[in-house]
Order: structure tokens, then C-alpha cells, then sequence
């Protein structure tokens, strides 16, 4: 046993209000510069609908992820080391920029230099790239809000795999779902595995996954191995970057700003002890339906005591240890089983997780009552088919993510109970099997959801963190440029033409600038 | 006149241009390894990269190690396998294949580079004169050619390949080999030795990084421990 913590997020589907604040917030500190003006370490999408970069759940188009061999063995989607090296002069699998969308920003000049004219003056679109005119984008991080688009281009969803999608184009049966999507820190990266400069790392103290941007090449195999295509690669700087965990935040305990930000408080942060040598098994499962179970199995319970003190053998602070015993994350994976994994037939095992949300009965309206066993409504008639969320959350398997929703409404029903009639609904804690103390934790932190209570984050310990850019003033002035990772800064050195090479394009994001 | 010329251009270019290669590379490395990569405008347009990307890499790569290999194998080494005339017809068949391969691909990449908006407007300005220059440089080897087969007796080729060997070896008068060979032989020298002397200010570096620890690097993850 070798017991590592990751630092795990869950997000609550069931109360996300689709707002984007995460998104934009996560932009404004992290990709307002030149090169990945298109990229969103955070976008929210409502499904169902095929996503940004368009399809990204169809590995059967993008090969992200991993595949078992003949004697089950794991090995990248897109080849194992020989095959993927190959793929190095020209990647067949590596999106297009408008698989995403083409950057652009708005003539703002002209609105003030626009001559005398009959009518108002428009700010056109234009290309970040080119510095072209473009007539009208085409697609975008949440290109199909609120069920945007035909149904029969966003039916191309994935997740309708065995459901009879026809019937859902129809307006009286349409349904949707907000999902905010960012790196998920897998355990099990493919990204990491298939860097061939080997500049992708996962922290050991944390779980996070960083990329070394001295170190990149440039290769982009990650944006490909990476199943989430949550991997952006810079066209300016011709490195790849991606979602840091706002690590200088975990650091400090602070929650990631996608979180901290979050205004539904629907995303928890809290530890994970897992046992590290079974990451190989765990992601190995040959039925892809056992992988939501396999990754549970090798989540520790962090009160154990043989756990402890091997935790502590292998250099688990006592702060870590302690903060995994608060975690909200392990209380909504392990003991309440109402989190899952974003698609763990990627064999990745992801590391952010979701809460399904709840829809309403579907037949309820149409019948004048709700199909019940008088206790708990049938979660199978929910407007949202249970098919649809098990092939996003479970690879298909219905029965966990059916009780998951059947104890998020057996807590709805007893606090009702409790709140509005006054009594106390024991048949609810007999139907599900939960005792009051759980369904008291349950509506705390799920629906009260106390800012104490969502983000249980122990401080990396100082000693170990370094110089981060939070210890002098240089925060602020490096807003909106090319960030503090990054080596000798922008490395522009001081003369104006550089002998390596500068910039082509100057930050359009920091409210300075036009492209050129 | 003719002699000194002949003399700064196969005698003492060559140490320059080796020595900025070097030193160049290892202080860009040392200094801005941020700007050091492969500079792949894929994402921006994939239009003409499988095909081109693909044929001008695989030519060009094989290209290299046949003038490395040709170049700097000692004749002694050889001659009692092969002589050195069948060496020149492998040479120039080898050469002429690939050659032709890497052409096909290359003029692809400078079309793409020279007609797509986003292509040009995000070249730096070493991007498309190091393509030229490595286009006219196959255009000029590929012209040797007919050169050659005019000798099939692999005297010019001992002759460059006797330039080469006294070069890395330090050995003095190197340049007398090279002087009584035909010009489109010193042309072809005089810009590779140039491309070798531009090689630090562009793109070209990431031709160091070559991934080839990837296949050697044990499993697939890699995690990184603290401090």
C-alpha cells in the first residue's frame, strides 16, 4: 500500500443555475493572454449537446483516454509509445481551432473615429488571429445554452448511447442539464502518459497536474490524450497549458477561484487518501461499468487506523490526514454515494465529481399525479432519463446513480417532513436505509452548504511551497500577461527584436489593445 | 584571390558556423527555454500537415543521416565491403528518393505557410526564410545529381567526404578538397554550413529535443515530489 492525497472537487449539478461565473472568473485570472484567448480551463455546457471543442466526449473521433490491450493491459487510445511518436510531424488527432471557435475581439476603435453618418456605428468582429474581419463566430464554449442549436446536431450526444433520443426532440419531452467542465486531475493520466518530453507531472502532495512550460516541446500529443480535451495548446507561445487547480490558491487553503466564485455553492473541495498501487487495477477493470466501483475501492477511509499510520509512513502531513477525515468530497463519494466520476470509461479516474441532478416527473403533469411508492417517487420517470446520466457518470450503469437520486430526495422529503408538517417521516429513513444523523450531514452540507462546510483544504505546509508570486507585489502586474510560471517571465529580454523569437500578438484580453 | 575565398568558405566558415550551432543552442537552452519548441501551427490549420508535415520530416530526416553516415564514415571503413563508386549510386539514389519525398512535402508546407491568413499572420519572422532556405538547399543537393554522374567513380565524393573528416577532426587544409569540385557541390556546402549557423534563432532547435527517452522513460506517469 502507498497511500498519496489528492486534493478531489465534487460540484452539485442539481444546483447549478448555468450562470457561468466560473468560467469567466477562471478567465479573467488565468487565460486573458494572447494564444489562448479561445481556450477555457472552465466552460460550462448545457447538455445534452455535443460540447467545446465540438464532440469531445466521442473518443471514437478524438482517441483521448486509455484502451485495454488483448491481455488487459492499458495503453493510450492513440497508440502506445511507438504509434503515438509516430503521430509527431502531423497528429491526426488533435483538433482544429474551430473545433473550438476562432478568437476574436471587437473594433471598439471605430465606434470613436467612425465619421458623421446616418446610422450608429457598429464594433465589427475580428479575428485575433488574422486581424480579419469575420462575419459571425460559429462556435464557442457554451455554443448550444439552454439547448441552442438543432436537436438533431446536439443529439450527436454520446450520452444518448441505448436511449430512444428521438422522443426527446420533442418539446413536451426536452430536457437539460448544465455541466461546468474543467481538468479533472486524474490519477491516472493520459495526458501525463503521453507527453513524450515528459513535461506533464502529477504532485505528489496534492494530486495536481502541471505542465512544465520550460519543459514542453510543443509535441500537443496531450491535447489528444487528454479524453476531456481539457488541454489547451498556446498558438502563440506553442506550448501546451491547462487547468492548474488555481494551485497558488490550494496552497494558501484557499479554494480554487472557479469554486470560491461559484455562486450556486455547488462545488465542494476537500482530500482523498487513495492507495496508489492500485491505480493500475483500478483503471484496468475489463468491464467498463465495474470502473465507478474499482475507483471507490481504492479510496482509503481516512478514520481508520492501520490507514493513519500508513498515511503517515508515507509522508501524509497530520494536517492532510485530519482535513481528509472533514472531507465533503469523501462524505459525498463514499458515504453517501451521491457523487460520480465525469465518464470512468476513459480510465482515467477522474478527480472531479458530480452530484446528478434532479428533473422533474416526467409523466407527472400528463397523469395528475406522481408514479410513487408512497415514500419516494420513482426516480426512474424523472424527466432526465437515468440512461442518459449513468453514460456520463457510471459508463452506463443505472443502479448507482438511481440511489444516489433516491437519497437526494429522501433527504428533500424528510426535511420537508420535518420543516413544513412538522413530523418526523420514518418510513423515508426505513425506504432508504439512512439514519437521521446522515440526512441531518446530507441537507447540511448539500443544501445549506456552508462555505466552511464546501471547502475543507489543508495549507500546503510552507516549508515545502517556495517562492510563490503571492509573497511580494508582482501579482497584480503580472495580471493579464504571461503569467509566473513561465521561466524568465516573458522572456522579450530587453532589446526589441530578440534573437529567439518574440511575440506575434499583443494581449487583445487586458482592455489595452486591438490584434495589430 | 580564388584561393582565399576558397579558403574562408571550406577552412574557417565551417568553425564559425559549428561554433555558433553550439554555443547558440546551449544559451538559448540555458536562457529562454520557453521559446524552445516546435513551433506546430496544427491547431491553427491542418490543411496540407498530414501529407506535407509528414513527407518533408521523413525526407528530411533520412537526408541528414545519409550526409552524416556518407560524410563523415572513414573510407577504410568501407571500401572492403562496398566501393566507393557503388557507394556514390546509393548515394545518389537514396538521396534522389528521399530528396524528391521532401520536396513534395516541403513545397506543401510553403504553400501553407506563404497563402493561409492564420498561418502567416502567426509566423515569426525566422519561420518561412529558414523553409526557403531549406527548400533552395534541397533544390541545390538535389542538383548535384547530374554533377555526380558525370564522375561515377565516387572521386568527388571521397573529395567531400576527406573535407568533412579533416574538419571534424581538426586536421588543417581541409579546404584544398573541396577546391577543384564543381560549384554547385560549394554552394550546397556553404548554405548548409549557413543553416547550421542560423540553426540557434530558430525553429530548427527542437530537432535537439527529438523525444527519444519517451520510448525508454519506465511506464507512462510520471509524478513529481514536492520541494
Amino acid at each position: 500500500m502507498k497511500i498519496r492525497a489528492q486534493i478531489g472537487m465534487v460540484l452539485n449539478l442539481d444546483k447549478c443555475i448555468g450562470c457561468h461565473t466560473c468560467s469567466v472568473t477562471c478567465k479573467n485570472v488565468w487565460t486573458s493572454r494572447q494564444g489562448v484567448e479561445y481556450a477555457w480551463f472552465n466552460n460550462v455546457e448545457t447538455k445534452p449537446g455535443v460540447g467545446y471543442p465540438k464532440e469531445w466526449e466521442n473518443q471514437a473521433v478524438w482517441n483521448g483516454g486509455w484502451s485495454l490491450t488483448g491481455n488487459s493491459k492499458l495503453k493510450p487510445k492513440m497508440g502506445g509509445k511507438f504509434r503515438l511518436l509516430a503521430k509527431i510531424f502531423a497528429n491526426p488527432d488533435l483538433p482544429e481551432i474551430d473545433d473550438y471557435y476562432e478568437p476574436f475581439t471587437y473594433n471598439y476603435e471605430h465606434l470613436q473615429k467612425a465619421p458623421a453618418s446616418k446610422t450608429t456605428p457598429t464594433a465589427r468582429m475580428e479575428s485575433v488571429i488574422t486581424g480579419q474581419q469575420m462575419e459571425k463566430p460559429h462556435w464557442g464554449p457554451n455554443w448550444e445554452e439552454i439547448l441552442g442549436g438543432e436537436f438533431s446536431k446536439r443529439s450527436k450526444d454520446i450520452n444518448f448511447e441505448d436511449v430512444e433520443k428521438e422522443i426527446y426532440g420533442q418539446f413536451e419531452n426536452t430536457f437539460m442539464m448544465y455541466l461546468p467542465r474543467l481538468c479533472e486531475h486524474c490519477l491516472n493520466p493520459t495526458c501525463v502518459a503521453s507527453c513524450p518530453s515528459g513535461a506533464i507531472y502529477k504532485r505528489e502532495e496534492d494530486g495536481i497536474v502541471l505542465i512544465d512550460q520550460d519543459k514542453c516541446r510543443g509535441w500537443r500529443m496531450c491535447v489528444s490524450g487528454c479524453p476531456y480535451k481539457k488541454i489547451y495548446f498556446n498558438w502563440q507561445s506553442g506550448k501546451s497549458e491547462k487547468c492548474t487547480f488555481c494551485y497558488p490558491r490550494i496552497e494558501a487553503g484557499d479554494p480554487t477561484v472557479c469554486s470560491e466564485t461559484c455562486v450556486g455553492r455547488i462545488r465542494y473541495l476537500g482530500v482523498m487518501l487513495y492507495d496508489a498501487d492500485k491505480i493500475g487495477d483500478a483503471a484496468g477493470a475489463t468491464d467498463a461499468e465495474d470502473l465507478y466501483q474499482a475507483q471507490l475501492d481504492i479510496f482509503l477511509d481516512p478514520s481508520d487506523p492501520e490507514v493513519i499510520r500508513q498515511a503517515k509512513l508515507d509522508g501524509v502531513p497530520e494536517s492532510w490526514i485530519t482535513a481528509a477525515q472533514e472531507s465533503p468530497v469523501y462524505k459525498m463519494a463514499m458515504d453517501w454515494k451521491v457523487a460520480f466520476p465525469l465518464h470512468p470509461e476513459y480510465r482515467t479516474l477522474p478527480m472531479v465529481w458530480y452530484i446528478p441532478p434532479l428533473s422533474p416527473i416526467q409523466n407527472a403533469a400528463a397523469a395528475g399525479k406522481i408514479d410513487s411508492d408512497g415514500v419516494i417517487p420513482d426516480v426512474t420517470k424523472l424527466r432526465i432519463p437515468v440512461k442518459y446520466l449513468a453514460n456520463m457518470l457510471t459508463a452506463g450503469k443505472e443502479q448507482p446513480v438511481i440511489d444516489g437520486l433516491e437519497r437526494m430526495i429522501a433527504m428533500r422529503a424528510y426535511m420537508r417532513a420535518r420543516n413544513v408538517e412538522g413530523v418526523n417521516a420514518t418510513e423515508v429513513l426505513e425506504r432508504t436505509g439512512l439514519d437521521e444523523q446522515t440526512l441531518d450531514d446530507m441537507y447540511r452540507i448539500m443544501a445549506i452548504a456552508n462555505y466552511e462546510d464546501r471547502y475543507v483544504i489543508p495549507t500546503n505546509h510552507r516549508e515545502y511551497a517556495g517562492k510563490t508570486p503571492f509573497d511580494n507585489e508582482i501579482a497584480f502586474e503580472h495580471r493579464s500577461s504571461c503569467g509566473f510560471s513561465f521561466g524568465n517571465g516573458c522572456s522579450e529580454g530587453s532589446s526589441k527584436v530578440s534573437l529567439f523569437g518574440n511575440p506575434t500578438h499583443t494581449n487583445t484580453l487586458n482592455g489595452k489593445g486591438q490584434t495589430k | 584571390m580564388a584561393n582565399y575565398i576558397n579558403q574562408f568558405f571550406f577552412g574557417i566558415y565551417p568553425y564559425i558556423a559549428i561554433t555558433v550551432f553550439f554555443f547558440g543552442s546551449l544559451l538559448r537552452y540555458d536562457r529562454d527555454q520557453y521559446t524552445w519548441k516546435a513551433s506546430s501551427s496544427q491547431l491553427l490549420s491542418k490543411k496540407d500537415m498530414r501529407l506535407g508535415s509528414n513527407l518533408f520530416h521523413i525526407g528530411i530526416i533520412m537526408l541528414f543521416f545519409g550526409h552524416l553516415v556518407g560524410l563523415l564514415t572513414p573510407h577504410w571503413a568501407y571500401h572492403f565491403m562496398i566501393s566507393a563508386g557503388t557507394k556514390q549510386l546509393l548515394a545518389m539514389t537514396a538521396g534522389g528518393i528521399f530528396g524528391v519525398i521532401c520536396l513534395v512535402g516541403m513545397v506543401l508546407l510553403i504553400r501553407r505557410r506563404m497563402l493561409d491568413a492564420r498561418i502567416r499572420a502567426t509566423s515569426q519572422p525566422t519561420d518561412l526564410p529558414i523553409l526557403l532556405i531549406l527548400f533552395v538547399q534541397l533544390v541545390l543537393g538535389l542538383l548535384t545529381i547530374p554533377f555526380s554522374a558525370q564522375h561515377m567513380d565516387g572521386s568527388s565524393m571521397l573529395a567531400l567526404a576527406s573535407w568533412a573528416q579533416h574538419i571534424v577532426l581538426f586536421r588543417g587544409d581541409a579546404a584544398s578538397f573541396v577546391a577543384g569540385e564543381a560549384f554547385i557541390f560549394k554552394a550546397h556546402l556553404v548554405l548548409g554550413l549557413t543553416i547550421f549557423l542560423v540553426f540557434p534563432f530558430t525553429r530548427l532547435v527542437h530537432i535537439w529535443s527529438v523525444p527519444v527517452q519517451y520510448l525508454t522513460r519506465s511506464g507512462y506517469q510520471i509524478v513529481r515530489k514536492r520541494g
